[in-house]
């Protein structure tokens, strides 16, 4: 089904353009929401794009240390965002809103 | 095969999009897993089907479901979806906006003049990345392993202290009002 040629059709750099493009588009999100739930998913599309290209250095090389990576990225991943809703949910238990801003004060 | 990768690029570029500028938090979350099974597909184009199953089965299956789960306890209304629009005004963004863009423009000169590297033809299997992930990456997977132990600690930990706290203000409340 997938033949030498139709992969080696595909340039290594429009593979790393993409994972730019939505490293580019997560962080655009963390800068202009100030909503908890949406940083969280950009932090999510940030990382996802990171993983996408080391698989896409591991497929230019044949290697199988991309994958390896998008592994070690899956597991910071899944830590990251048990740990950040966990904070989601006690932050909205005490202000009753999700707005980042709300929670710029220490002590307030 | 090729316009397999660029349409699936191109869908996962659009729902990113789409995230980043919906104000309703489940919408958003619906987008992201469409845009999660999009670069599953742009993986398994690319030669690495088993971080494409990865992709499927941990992102877009446990992850997102943690998020619905969160955003179904939550339960935001509509306010929070107009207060999320007042945040995209156009006239804060534009000026960054510009100059990403140039950004963007110088990067895409680097790539034109010296990237165009064709690439190999060989699939990763599952096979190698497993003897690669218990071969040298040994201590990596351990160093993984004691990462996911102390988000689980961390995440039981702060429930833990909700549940005191709500309880807390509870009583709280009602002594006042008793």
């Amino acid at each position: 089904m997938r033949t030498a040629e139709a992969i080696a059709a595909i340039p290594m750099h429009h593979g790393l353009v993409l994972a730019a493009i939505l490293f580019a588009l997560g962080m655009i999100g963390i800068l202009a929401r100030r909503n908890l739930v949406f940083i969280l998913m950009s932090i999510e599309i940030m990382l996802n794009a990171a993983g996408l290209a080391f698989v896409v250095a591991g497929a230019r090389w044949e290697q199988a240390d991309g994958q390896v990576m998008l592994i070690f990225i899956l597991a910071v991943a899944a830590a990251e965002v048990s740990v950040g809703l966990a904070l989601l949910l006690l932050l909205y238990r005490r202000f009753q809103t999700l707005d980042a801003d709300a929670v710029s004060k220490m002590r307030g | 095969m090729e316009i397999t990768f660029y349409l699936s690029a191109a869908i996962a570029i659009a729902t990113t999009l789409m995230v980043i500028t919906v104000s309703n938090a489940t919408h958003a979350l619906l987008y992201l897993i469409v845009s999660l099974l999009a670069v599953a597909i742009v993986f398994f184009v690319l030669g690495a089907p088993f971080a494409a199953a990865l992709e499927i089965i941990i992102y877009a299956g446990a992850i997102m479901v943690l998020f619905v789960f969160v955003m179904m306890m939550l339960n935001l209304g509509k306010a929070a979806a107009a207060r999320e629009q007042g945040w995209l005004n156009p006239g804060i963004w534009t000026g960054p906006g510009v100059l990403a863009a140039l950004l963007l423009a110088e990067l895409a000169y680097i790539f034109a003049q010296g990237g165009d590297t064709p690439w190999g033809t060989a699939a990763v299997t599952a096979k190698e990345v497993g003897i690669a992930l218990f071969g040298p990456y040994l201590l990596g997977v351990e160093l993984a392993s004691l990462l996911l132990l102390a988000g689980l600690v961390g995440a039981c930990h702060l429930g833990w202290n909700q549940v005191g706290i709500e309880t807390g203000h509870e009583e709280e409340r009602g002594h006042e009002n008793g």
